[in-house]
């Protein structure tokens, strides 16, 4: 066999793999759907609702535990594709998207846009969803470990273009989910 | 002291259309006399009054007033105005009983009861039962009160976080309250209740968070709780027992309501109770609809997910059910069966008999026969439907489009009508003059995906992204005027926006409703030709009534304000590049936030 011929073949090969490869790329491998006995995600008790509703514990609970939140997530959250990633599961995972819906809003307010009611920064995103706010966001304390809350915290914050582009998440598994995150202007806060 | 209240208030009403002209206008004279004069009168008709959301038990939203009628409505002026202090969904109809007229607004609940005696209708007293602030998050859509019910001198509502309210009509005192949900396991209270002998019928919301349906009767005397009826699970909880007898077979058999569902799924499972109760004394049966099965991700739900999507006809002193009909059998589009069901006496194919008028979200007019629950006819009344090829007649059940079943991972387009359907919650009218029901309604399509929907209790659980469009002619709404026996629209008007809010047809033959965009509009009901407008400060969502004021001239009334799952877009300040927002009806409403803005004001009209 010559080489040239070897040339060709290993081309023809490389041709060949390349799509096969691209294929694998896009490929999306969806969730089955779970069993009625087998259900995906956590489930069990009642979310309580946010503080300043009967939640129990009462105030004084929710101070102390809110204290306990840091105002700033450690490193390898915020500059890591793969947390923010893995944060854009959880979004879905912790079933954020039924209420902001893919970040527009529903039963809760968008995320998208440039009004954040209780904050932008990490610490003020963490807090609420960890805390829960009075006017229907529930707390999700004990259902997250720090891991998780973190990159759902650097996920949210992606969603209204706060993190860097080639961070940000830049494709969706959802049906015209709008522009990719790591697409999206920057909004700048009105208030706060 | 309240036995004083009760004797000005004892007034009984029947469906108007059951008296002649002649006697209606005695009616009216005695009516009027006994206000004046405050007494008791039996058996007489409120005739002018408006004491339930949908007018009468029937929910024809029919008024027998005929002053302003379609040659002088285009006369129509401003009578007065009130504030809501809300700027959310105001969904509710006012209620006028004597010379007070009762508001209720969405969250946090106001009821406003104003002075019709007095020119300007001053506020008389406001009552505000406090709804936990966190009952908001979990209202799938907007947080709206649908509105309130009269009974013996009490108002009965229902606040956003679970409770049933007593109120005193006269003094705004609270009577009762009864604690029916949990806002923690996402349920919520939105419709409207109905009293039926001395019982508050009532139902919650929340097909979008897992939460199980019922309908619960109260007594209206303390609110005790005397019976609920669940929609899923086994027979004691339907209250299905030995005089339940619907007329299909695909609906007799035990505990349905579990062997039609996956493995404790039912628990669940949906089948809210949100719309309208209708009541025929004749019979002794209540109506009402069930809501979608949850999740809205079919394949999480093998099987027909009984009792939801359908009807139940039930007796109002004990609950038990009568007889059942499934309009979507294991619902794939969140095609809930809460429409209202309008019940009416017409010779069908030559002989008299007692309808229900049902316009499903599924696309089709129900045509039912309300002792048996024999479908007669099910015809297609808001546009194209792609989502299933019709209704067989014979079996009764609906027959579905495998091109439109949601599969895992698969985008299904041109589904129509869109979840919301071809028409929601907001109430057609009947009018026995035309014998047309006036659909106000959407024509919206839509393409969504599905995924595994994780349950946690309190957080939605849907499992479907959906982006909802216009429909076929680009139009969003319309109003149809369907006539029942031929059973084909005799006029249709289409409207830019989805028509959201209510309709109501009086013995003027005009037909009212109002637009997203905040106009509130007069149709002749003869042949839909537009008599007269109005521009409101913000979209009406509500349902505009008919009524006779103390002083002798009629008037019409409606809230605006913007709102309920069409219209959150703009009373929740939603983001509409994200096309998935609120459900997918975000995409349909993008250009809604530049043509109104959020407001809630009670509009009164009246010829000069």
């Amino acid at each position: 066999m010559s080489s040239r011929c070897l040339d060709m073949t290993l081309c023809a090969a490389l041709l060949l793999a390349l799509p096969l490869a691209g294929c694998e790329r896009e490929m999306r491998r969806f969730d089955t759907p779970p069993k009625a006995t087998d259900r995906a995600g956590p489930q069990g008790a009642a979310l309580r609702p946010g503080p300043f509703a009967s939640a129990p514990g009462g105030p004084d609970a929710q101070a102390r535990s809110m204290s306990q939140v840091p105002r700033q997530p450690p490193p390898g959250y915020e500059e890591n594709a793969f947390a923010v990633a893995q944060g854009k599961r959880w979004y879905r995972w912790f079933n954020c998207n039924g209420c902001h819906a893919n970040g527009g809003g529903g039963m809760g307010p968008a995320l998208i846009d440039a009004t954040w009611r209780y904050g932008r920064q990490p610490g003020d995103i963490a807090e609420t969803i960890l805390q829960g706010r009075p006017n229907g966001m529930p707390s999700f304390a004990g259902r997250l470990n720090e891991e998780q809350l973190w990159q759902l915290t650097a996920y949210v914050r992606s969603m209204s273009g706060q993190l860097r582009a080639d961070v940000a998440p830049s494709r969706s598994d959802a049906l015209s989910a709008g522009e990719p995150e790591s697409r999206r202007e920057t909004q700048r806060p009105g208030r706060r | 002291m309240e036995k004083k209240k009760a004797v000005v208030l004892t007034v009984r009403y029947r469906p108007p259309r059951s008296l002649a002209p002649r006697h209606r206008r005695r009616a009216t004279g005695l009516l009027v006399a006994s206000c004046i004069v405050g007494a008791a009168f039996g058996q007489a008709l409120p005739e002018g009054q408006w004491h339930a959301p949908a007018g009468d038990p029937a929910n024809t939203r029919y008024s027998p007033l005929q002053q302003i009628d379609r040659h002088n409505v285009a006369g129509l002026r401003l009578a007065f105005r009130f504030p809501t202090d809300t700027r959310t969904g105001l969904e509710a109809a006012p209620l006028v009983v004597g010379s007070t007229m009762v508001i209720v607004t969405p969250y946090p609940n106001h009821l406003y009861a104003l002075d019709l005696s007095t020119p300007t209708a001053t506020l008389k007293w406001r009552y505000s039962p406090s709804p936990a602030p966190a009952s908001q998050g979990v209202a799938c859509c907007d947080a709206v009160n649908r509105g309130v019910a009269f009974d013996q001198g009490r108002l009965f509502f229902n606040t956003l976080d679970n409770q049933t309210v007593a109120v005193d009509l006269e003094t705004g005192r609270e009577l009762w309250r009864t604690r029916l949900g949990d806002i923690r396991r996402g349920e919520t209270m939105t419709m409207a209740p109905l009293v039926a002998k001395g019982k508050v019928l009532v139902g919650n919301s929340g097909g979008e968070m897992g939460v199980r349906g019922w309908l619960t009767a109260l007594d209206a005397a303390d609110g005790h709780i005397v019976w609920r009826a669940y929609s899923t699970g086994p027979d004691a909880d339907v209250r299905i027992g030995p005089d339940f007898k619907p007329f299909y077979g695909q609906d007799r058999g035990r505990d349905l309501g579990v062997s039609s569902w996956p493995p404790d799924a039912w628990k669940t499972g949906g089948g809210n109770v949100w719309g309208f109760v209708s009541y025929d004394p004749k019979l002794d049966l209540v109506y009402y609809g069930t809501a979608n099965p949850g999740p809205w991700n079919p394949e999480q739900r093998p099987g027909d997910n009984r009792w939801t999507a359908g009807l139940f006809a039930r007796r109002p002193d004990t609950g038990d059910a009568v007889w059942f009909y499934q309009f979507s059998p294991h619902d794939l589009h969140d095609y809930d069966g809460v429409n209202e069901n309008v019940l009416v006496d017409l010779p069908w194919q030559g002989t008299p008999r007692r309808l229900l008028l049902h316009p499903d979200r599924n696309g089709y007019l129900y045509v039912i026969d309300r002792a048996s629950g024999e479908v007669l006819a099910a015809d297609p009344y808001g546009g194209a439907v792609t989502t299933s090829t019709g209704v067989d007649l014979k079996t009764g059940k609906l027959l579905y489009n495998p091109r439109t079943e949601p599969r895992l991972g698969k985008a299904v387009r041109d589904i129509c009508p869109a979840s919301p359907g071809a028409k929601d919650w907001q109430p057609s009218a009947w009018s026995p003059r035309t014998q047309r029901l006036y659909i106000p309604r959407q024509n919206l399509c839509q393409d969504a995906t599905t995924y595994a929907a994780s349950y946690i209790a309190g957080t939605p659980y849907v499992g479907a992204d959906v982006k909802i469009r216009a429909g076929a002619g680009g139009h969003r709404g319309a109003v149809t005027a369907w006539d029942p026996l031929q059973r084909r629209a005799a006029w249709q008007v289409t409207e830019d926006l989805p028509v959201w809010s209510g309709a109501l047809v009086t013995a003027g033959d005009v037909v009212f409703y109002g637009t997203m965009d905040g106009e509130f509009k007069a149709l002749d009901a003869t042949d839909g030709r537009l008599l007269w407008r109005f521009r409101t400060d913000s979209g009406i969502v509500g349902q505009p009534i008919a009524y006779r004021g103390p002083d002798g001239r009629q008037y019409i009334a409606v809230l605006a304000g913007v709102g309920g799952w069409a219209g959150k877009i703009v009373s929740l300040g939603l983001d509409g590049r994200d096309p998935t927002a609120a459900l997918g009806f975000a995409n349909a409403m993008k250009d809604l936030p530049s043509r109104t803005r959020p407001g809630g004001m009670l509009y009164v009209f009246a010829l000069p």
